[in-house]
C-alpha cells in the first residue's frame, strides 16, 4: 500500500491505495467517478480516456501511483446532466452515442484533440508540418480513433465534434 | 390488449410527439457518465466484493485436478468457487454449454472457477495462483471438415430444415442462365463496449443481480434454473446496458459467478468478464458455408433459387439461419433451402445482430450481383425485375408493406448510381480505383408479447414501467413518446422505469422487436389508464380527449393532476396478437448503397460513401432510428473488411480474443453516413403501425461493399472478410 495524492476535477484527493491499482480502478472503485468506463482494461478501447495535466490518456494503461500531485480531468468534471459541456450537449444533439458506454471516453478524448490541434501537435495523417494545423474530416477521424464505439455512431460523434470545432463534418 | 385487425385511426396517429427527431431522454445521463451500469453500482449494497473469473486453457477435455491451496492463502481471498464446491447446478433453457465448467470441458475459455477477494488486485493476483491441470481431449474445430457429417436440425427458430416449392432441380438445370457459387462467413464476435458485468447480492434466499441483460424475464428465469431455486427468489435489475446486440440476451457466466461467489463469501460480489475472456467465454455468431444457385432467363427473370447453408455448433447449440431471407426475398417459381448444423467444440455459437438474415445477405447479395454480371444487367434493375409482393412459397400470403423496388429507385437515385461504369476497374482517382455496390436489406418484423405499467400521480406526471431494455436503441425515449403522446402530456411529464424483473414483462431488446413491441405494450397499458382516468371522472371513455394535460369530454375539462388527487391511478396490460403475423407476412426493407476506393498497388479498401434507404413502418423516433441503421452500417462495414475470429484448429478456440486482434471498424473506417427512411406505416403490424428497424440496417451492408470493391477492381472475393491479401493477386496491372 501507498499513499498517493492528487487533484481530479479540482478537488484534492489522498488515497492509499495498493500499488497495483490502475488511475482507472482508483477513479472507479476507490473515487466512485464511474464516469470513466473500463471497456478492456488493455488500452485498446478508449472508453477510459480522462485528460492528466492537459493530456489525454488511457487510465487504464498507467497506475495511480504515478499521478502523484497530478491533476486530472474526468467527464464528471466537464459539465453535470444541468450543465452541459458544450461538447456533451453537442452529442446529445448530434445523437453521437447509442449504449452511453464509450460516450465519456469519446468527450475527453474529443477534448483532448481539440487542445492537440490548438496547440499545433501533428498527427498520422498531417501532410503538412509547416502548415497551421486544421481538424480536417480525416485528422478528426485519425485522432478518435482509438476510441471505439461498437454501436457505430461515429458519423454522429464527427458531426458532434465538427460543431464545437466550429466548422462542418 | 388483443390485437386481432389491422390498426385504424389512434391517438398516435395525432403524431404530436411520436415521430418527432427527439433527442435521447438519458442523454444528458449518457454524456456526463452518471448513467449508471451494472459494474458501477456502490450505491445499491455495501460491502462488495470482487470476482475474477479463471477460463478454462483447453478447447476440449477434463479437469484433472484442480490445487486451490496457494491461490486460498494469497492476501484478501475470501473463497473460490470452482464445479466441485459449487453445489448441484442446473442449466438455464438458453444455454447450451453450462456456464460453469468441470470436470467437463466444452469449450476454450468456459469458466471454470471465480475467485473473490476484497479488492480486484488482490482476486486477480490470486487466480494466477490457482493450478489446474488438464487432460486435453479431441475436439472438432473445422467447420469445412464438418460439412459431410453435417445433420439437418431440428426446425428451430429460422424454420425448418428444408424447403422446397416446384421442382428446384430440373429448373436450375433447364435455366439458360446459371450462377452456382459458394461463399463463406467467419466467425464474429459482439464485441460490444461494456463486458459482462454483475454485481450479485443474497438477502437470506433471495438474490438480486444488478447485470447487464437484453432479456430481463429470460434472465431471472434461468438464473433461478441454473440455482434450482424458486423464480421468485430472483430479482435482476438492468437500467443501462454498455451494448448487447445479442451477446446479452441470455444469462452469461459473469452473472452466475457473481451469485455463486456471493453465496460462498458471505458477501456481494461484483464481477466482470475481462475482456480477453469474452470472445471465448460467451456466444458469438456462427461461421457459414453457403452455396447459392440461381436460374434466370436471359431476360433477368428468376427461374430457380436454391440457397444451402452449414454451420456448427456445441451440443444443444442452434444453426444459423442463413438461408431463411432466401425464403422470401425475390420472385422465383422453383426453390429450395436447406441448413446443416455441424457437431464443433469451439465456443458457444448464437444470435448476434439479425442473425441469420445478416449471414445470410453476406452471400446472396453478392450472388446476385454476379447473376447481374452474367445477365448483364444492371443489379438494381435486376433486383427490380425479381420483386414479389407476396410471399413466394404461398402466394397468397401478400407482405403487409414490401417497398423494397422503392428503396432501390431512391437510393439509386440520391447516390448518383447512373454514373457508375457496370465495367469494372474503370474509374479512377489518383490512385485510387473506384467501385459502386449495390445490395437489398431484409429483416423480418417479429411481433411477441410485451407488457407494461402506467401511473398517473397528483402533479400529473407520468411513469411507465416495463421490463424492456435499452441497449442504446432509444428504448426509453420512444416509450417516454409513446406515453406522452396517448396520455397528452409534454414528454418532459413522463418518466419511464426499464429494467427491472419486478416490473411487467416485455418483449425485450432483441431481434429488432424490441421497439415495435415495447411501445404496443405501453399503448395498451395507456388505453387502459385512459379508460380508468375516464371512469374515475365520469367520462364516456371513448368520447374523452386527452390533450394537454387536461382530459376533455363535451363541455367538461379537468386536468390529469386533478383527475389523480384522490391517489395515483395504475393500469397495467399488455399487448398480444392474433394470427396477422401468419395471414400476411411482415417484413422490413432497405438498400444500401456503397463507394469504395481500392489502392491500386496495395489494394488496400477504403469506404468513401454510404447511403441507406429504409422502409420499415411508422419510424417513431427518426434521430435514433437513423442512429441504429448508421450503427448497423458501420457494423456491416466490419462485417465486410475486418472482423474475422480466427480458429486455432489446433487448440480448438478464438486466436484473436481482444480488441486489438478482433478489429471492429473505428473513426477513420467509416466516413460520413447517410440514411433516409420511406414514409410508411403499417397498420398489419401493430397500433404503433411501427416495424423493427436496428437489424435491418446491417442486412446486405457487407455484400453492399463486397460488390463495390468487385466494381472497383474487378476481382471477386466469396470469402469474408474482405482483406486485401485476397485482392492483391489478382489486381488489374
Amino acid at each position: 500500500m501507498t499513499r498517493v495524492s492528487f487533484d481530479v476535477n479540482g478537488e484534492t484527493h489522498q488515497l492509499e491505495l495498493d500499488t497495483r491499482t490502475t488511475l482507472l480502478d482508483a477513479l472507479r472503485e476507490h473515487l466512485h467517478l464511474t464516469g470513466t468506463k473500463k471497456g478492456c482494461d488493455h488500452g485498446q478501447c478508449g472508453a477510459c480516456t480522462v485528460i492528466v495535466d492537459g493530456r489525454r490518456i488511457n487510465s487504464c494503461l498507467t497506475l495511480a501511483v504515478m499521478h502523484h500531485g497530478d491533476e486530472i480531468t474526468t467527464i464528471e468534471g466537464l459539465g453535470t446532466p444541468d450543465g452541459l459541456h458544450p461538447l456533451q450537449a453537442a452529442f446529445v444533439e448530434h445523437d453521437g452515442y447509442q449504449c452511453g458506454y464509450c460516450t465519456p471516453g469519446q468527450i475527453c478524448s474529443a477534448v483532448g484533440v481539440l487542445a492537440e490541434v490548438k496547440a499545433g501537435i501533428p498527427s498520422h495523417v498531417t501532410a503538412d508540418l509547416n502548415a497551421p494545423l486544421r481538424l480536417t474530416n480525416a485528422e478528426l477521424r485519425e485522432r478518435m480513433s482509438g476510441n471505439i464505439c461498437r454501436c457505430g455512431a461515429y458519423s454522429n460523434i464527427a458531426e458532434a465534434i465538427s460543431e464545437v470545432a466550429g466548422r462542418s463534418a | 390488449m388483443r390485437f386481432e385487425h389491422p390498426a385504424t385511426f389512434n391517438p398516435i396517429d395525432q403524431l404530436k410527439v411520436i415521430g418527432h427527431p427527439t433527442s435521447r431522454i438519458e442523454g444528458p445521463l449518457k454524456t456526463t457518465g452518471t448513467a449508471p451500469y451494472a459494474y458501477e453500482r456502490h450505491d445499491v449494497v455495501p460491502n462488495q466484493a470482487y470476482g475474477y473469473v479463471i477460463g478454462s486453457a483447453i478447447g476440449k477435455g477434463r479437469i484433472a485436478a484442480i490445487d486451490l491451496e496457494a491461490a486460498k492463502g494469497a492476501p484478501g481471498v475470501l473463497a473460490i468457487v470452482t464445479a466441485e464446491n459449487a453445489g448441484k447446478l442446473g442449466k438455464g433453457e438458453r444455454n447450451a454449454a453450462p456456464l460453469l465448467g468441470g470436470p467437463e470441458i466444452a469449450h476454450y475459455h468456459q469458466a471454470v472457477a471465480i475467485v473473490v477477494a476484497g479488492t480486484f488486485e488482490q482476486a486477480r493476483a490470486a487466480a494466477q495462483l490457482v493450478r489446474i491441470d488438464y487432460a486435453k481431449g479431441d475436439g472438432r474445430f473445422d467447420l469445412a471438415a464438418g460439412r459431410d457429417e453435417a445433420i439437418a436440425p431440428h426446425p428451430s427458430f429460422g424454420g425448418p430444415a428444408d424447403t422446397a416449392v416446384g421442382d428446384f432441380a430440373a429448373a436450375f438445370a433447364a435455366a439458360p442462365v446459371q450462377l452456382d457459387a459458394t461463399y463463406a462467413t467467419p466467425d464474429q464476435s459482439h464485441a460490444m463496449m461494456e463486458p459482462h458485468a454483475s454485481i450479485a447480492a443474497w438477502d437470506g434466499d433471495k438474490l438480486t443481480v444488478w447485470t447487464s441483460n437484453q432479456m430481463i424475464a429470460w434472465g431471472a428465469e434461468d438464473m433461478a434454473k441454473t440455482l434450482g431455486i424458486p423464480r421468485d427468489n430472483v430479482r435482476l435489475v438492468s437500467p443501462y446496458i454498455g451494448g448487447g446486440f445479442g451477446g446479452k440476451l441470455f444469462l452469461r457466466a459473469d452473472v452466475l459467478l457473481a451469485a455463486l461467489g456471493a453465496r460462498a463469501a458471505r458477501r456481494p460480489v461484483k464481477v466482470a468478464l475481462q475482456r480477453p475472456l469474452m470472445f471465448n467465454n460467451t456466444t458469438h455468431r456462427p461461421a457459414t458455408i453457403q452455396r447459392i444457385r440461381i436460374g434466370a432467363e436471359r431476360d433477368g427473370r428468376i427461374t430457380a433459387i436454391g440457397h444451402e447453408s452449414w454451420s456448427g455448433n456445441v451440443s444443444g447449440g442452434e444453426p444459423e439461419t442463413a438461408v431463411s431471407q432466401t425464403r422470401l426475398l425475390y420472385a422465383g417459381a422453383n426453390r429450395m433451402t436447406a441448413t446443416r448444423l455441424a457437431a464443433l467444440d469451439l465456443p458457444e455459437g448464437n444470435a448476434m445482430r439479425a442473425p441469420g438474415e445478416a449471414s445470410g445477405m453476406m452471400a446472396l447479395e453478392i450472388a446476385i450481383d454476379e447473376l447481374a454480371d452474367k445477365l448483364g444487367i444492371d443489379p438494381v434493375a435486376l433486383r427490380i425485375a425479381n420483386d414479389t409482393q407476396v410471399d413466394p412459397e404461398h402466394p397468397q400470403r401478400k407482405f403487409s408493406q414490401r417497398q423494397l423496388v422503392q428503396c432501390l429507385n431512391e437510393g439509386a437515385a440520391r447516390f448518383g448510381w447512373s454514373k457508375r461504369n457496370p465495367k469494372p476497374s474503370q474509374v479512377r482517382d489518383g490512385r485510387w480505383l473506384i467501385g459502386m455496390g449495390v445490395a437489398a436489406a431484409f429483416r423480418n418484423n417479429l411481433v411477441t408479447k410485451s407488457a407494461a405499467r402506467v401511473r398517473l400521480d397528483r402533479q400529473g406526471r407520468v411513469t411507465v414501467e416495463t421490463d424492456m431494455t435499452d441497449i442504446g436503441t432509444g428504448s426509453y425515449t420512444i416509450i417516454a413518446q409513446t406515453a406522452a403522446e396517448m396520455m397528452g402530456v409534454p414528454l418532459e411529464e413522463v418518466s419511464v422505469r426499464l429494467g427491472d424483473s419486478d416490473f411487467p414483462v416485455s418483449c425485450g431488446s432483441g431481434g429488432q422487436w424490441g421497439g415495435n413491441n415495447s411501445t404496443a405494450g405501453v399503448y395498451a397499458a395507456c388505453v387502459k389508464l385512459r379508460e380508468a382516468i375516464a371512469q374515475k371522472l365520469g367520462f364516456n371513455s371513448a368520447e374523452a380527449v386527452f390533450a394537454d394535460g387536461v382530459v376533455r369530454s363535451g363541455n367538461r375539462s379537468v386536468s390529469l393532476a386533478q383527475a389523480a388527487a384522490g391517489g395515483d391511478l395504475v393500469a397495467e396490460d399488455a399487448i398480444e396478437y392474433g394470427d396477422l403475423a401468419k395471414t400476411y407476412q411482415q417484413s422490413t426493407f432497405g438498400a444500401h448503397f456503397v463507394e469504395v476506393g481500392v489502392d491500386a498497388d496495395t489494394a488496400e479498401i477504403r469506404v468513401r460513401r454510404m447511403l441507406a434507404v429504409c422502409a420499415a413502418g411508422r419510424i417513431l423516433n427518426p434521430k435514433a432510428a437513423r442512429s441504429q441503421v448508421i450503427g448497423a452500417m458501420t457494423m456491416g462495414v466490419g462485417a465486410a473488411l475486418m472482423e474475422d475470429l480466427v480458429v486455432d484448429k489446433r487448440h480448438g478456440l478464438f486466436i484473436n480474443h481482444d480488441l486489438a486482434a478482433y478489429e471492429v471498424p473505428v473513426h477513420a473506417d467509416i466516413p460520413h453516413q447517410d440514411m433516409i427512411f420511406l414514409d410508411e406505416t403499417d397498420p398489419i403490424s401493430s397500433p404503433m403501425k411501427a416495424k423493427g428497424v436496428a437489424e435491418l440496417g446491417i442486412c446486405g451492408v457487407a455484400a453492399a461493399v463486397a460488390n463495390a470493391v468487385h466494381n472497383a477492381t474487378g476481382v471477386r472475393v466469396r470469402d469474408y472478410p474482405i482483406t486485401l491479401d485476397k485482392l492483391i493477386a489478382a489486381m488489374p496491372v
